[in-house]
């Protein structure tokens, strides 16, 4: 078996990843490790995200609600952990934990379980509707964190001690940098998974013709529906990480600029490519800190950079350097 | 009589004004190939989209093998045994041949839920799907994106389809436009051998193929059939050559 282009493109994006951050102790800039987490985490979000926009066709603008409940999930547990106070939920209560794989497995269901509920209703819609459905229902999300005064409302939340790893002191840079990588790996390799599977083929033969995938007898509502909640989930639990590496939660991990961020990685990088994601958020937290390093307008050319990459170079880095992809 | 697979009753569909389907009623037996002609616009196609699911009737039945599917979807439909080839064929087109048929393997075998072993490593997927292909004469394209296949290579995918599908009866419309006169006469052929497999609900221009093919004909002209029998009957029925087969007389 020949090793694809695209294979060795993403070998060299992971070892990349992982050398910025020794790259940066090395050189005396520890700096740079936040931005490399920065990177391993916000592409974790657009892996999510790149199952059901990238895989699917669904061109979520609301996958900003996954993310800040991923957040909110690692905030209100770590709160709740601090006070000592237990979650009241009217019949019973839990309490709360400041460890990170029970955080990260809430967020999950927490993420999944709100995009079950949002996907049951969006993907009844299509095309512009579908955009607008879903921008609709996280900026609910985000309204509702605002006026909710029990955990910061418009303020945030802040987590004092981040949370913990077993056997990881995750205060350390470089070790909360190898957890998210770990975790992104991982969500690569689920990705990967779903991609060559038989739901991948039923989702993307859906993507390219719906009217096909049910006249083989493949519901396409059916398969969609659970694309969106794996993304979701993802997502979720990216915004789990997010939360632990600013040690802060507030709306704005809610907001349709979040969902619009996830969008512009993955075109970027490279729409419905494994690696897609991730190296459009090496692209992005990299133009973000040069480009707003020179200006404050960095945005604005931010903003050429896209148009340059969906007039001249539509299948984002991955494209630009892999070609097409292939479909076996 | 030979046993009735599919049968509609009464179908009627308007679009405004329009009356698409005027209270058709047809049968498809097992064994035969049941043709349906008129000129363009009769409403070969959406009557085809109606047994398909596509589309939804304004009042009649649908009966296949026995039960009736009016209120199924599309996919429910399919899964019942309805194999369908597209009047402009309908394929995902960025997949190779070989993966558009895998597709239909797949949701023969069951459940679409499956998420962790690859598909292009799975024989129970790749064995049939290739033999499907190999039916049609497709074997040697299977590794073709959809896209790249000739008009009439996507013909014949749509059907290797429908036969991997397990079809217990298959709705054709129009199989052969786009193939060449060598491509027309070898695919007459494989119809013919493929009505002992299920029967076949053919929309069809080529006169010729029909002629030769069809068990039974019906004519389609405005919505309604103004005739139905064998061959012979429809070739010397008076009112199908003023219609539409353009008799001087």
């Amino acid at each position: 078996m020949t090793i694809s282009r695209e294979t060795i493109i993403n070998i060299v994006l992971a070892l990349l990843l992982l050398a910025i951050p020794y790259a940066a102790i090395q050189f005396g800039n520890p700096f740079y490790v936040t931005l490399a987490t920065r990177m391993a985490i916000l592409g974790l979000a657009a892996v999510g995200l790149n199952i059901a926009l990238g895989f699917g066709g669904l061109v979520s603008f609301g996958h900003a609600a996954f993310f800040g409940i991923g957040g909110y999930v690692a905030g209100i547990l770590a709160s709740h952990s601090l006070s000592g106070a237990p979650l009241n939920f009217g019949v019973f209560s839990v309490p709360g934990t400041n460890q990170m794989p029970v955080i990260w497995l809430v967020a999950l269901v927490a993420g999944g379980l709100l995009a079950a509920a949002i996907g049951a209703i969006s993907l009844r819609t299509s095309g512009v509707y579908f955009i607008m459905i879903t921008l609709a229902f996280a900026q609910m999300t985000y309204y509702f964190a605002i006026s909710w005064p029990a955990y910061g409302g418009e303020d945030g939340l802040s987590i004092l001690v981040r949370n913990q790893f077993p056997g990881v002191n995750t205060m350390v840079p470089l070790n909360y940098f190898l957890v998210c990588y770990g975790v992104l790996m991982v969500g690569l390799l689920v990705s990967a998974l779903i991609r060559d599977s038989r739901f991948g083929a039923a989702l993307q033969a859906a993507r390219q013709n719906e009217v096909r995938v049910a006249s083989v007898g493949i519901t396409p509502f059916r398969i969609r529906l659970v694309a969106f909640v794996i993304s979701g989930m993802i997502t979720a639990l990216a915004g789990a990480l997010y939360a632990d590496l600013n040690r802060f939660v507030s709306p704005s991990m809610l907001s349709w600029h979040m969902s619009g961020e996830f969008i512009v990685l993955i075109i970027l990088g490279g729409v419905g490519r494994l690696y897609g994601p991730v190296a459009g958020a090496m692209l992005f937290v990299m133009f973000e800190f040069l480009l707003g390093g020179m200006t404050e307008r960095w945005q604005f050319f931010l903003g050429l950079i896209l148009l340059g990459v969906v007039l001249f170079a539509r299948g984002g880095l991955i494209g630009l350097i892999a070609g097409k992809p292939r479909h076996g | 009589m030979a046993e009735t697979i599919l049968e509609l009753r009464n179908l009627c569909k308007s679009f405004g004004a329009l009356k698409a389907t005027d209270d058709v009623s047809l049968d498809l037996r097992v064994g035969e190939i049941h043709a349906l002609i008129g000129p363009n616009g009769a409403g070969k196609s959406t009557l085809i989209h109606q047994i398909a699911g596509t589309l939804t009737p304004d009042t009649g039945t649908i009966e296949f093998l026995g039960r009736p599917i009016s209120q199924l979807g599309v996919a429910e439909r399919a899964r019942l045994g309805l194999g369908r080839s597209f009047q402009v064929s309908s394929l995902a087109s960025e997949f190779s041949a070989l993966r558009n048929v895998m597709l239909a393997v797949q949701s023969r075998q069951g459940s679409s839920f499956r998420f962790f072993k690859p598909v292009m490593r799975d024989r129970s997927l790749v064995e049939p799907a290739m033999a499907a292909l190999a039916r049609v004469g497709l074997k040697d394209r299977a590794d073709i994106p959809a896209a790249e296949l000739s008009h009439g290579e996507r013909r014949q995918l749509e059907i290797a389809i429908a036969l991997a599908l397990g079809s217990r009866a298959f709705l054709l419309d129009e199989p052969m436009a786009g193939m060449g006169p060598e491509g027309s006469r070898q695919f007459t052929g494989f119809l013919d051998a493929l009505r002992q497999e299920a029967p076949i609900l053919l929309v069809e221009h080529d006169m010729d193929a029909v002629f030769a093919l069809a068990d039974r004909i019906s004519v389609l002209v405005y919505g309604r059939i103004i005739a139905s029998g064998t061959v012979e009957e429809i070739r010397h029925n008076p009112e199908v050559r003023r219609a539409y087969l353009g008799d001087p007389q």
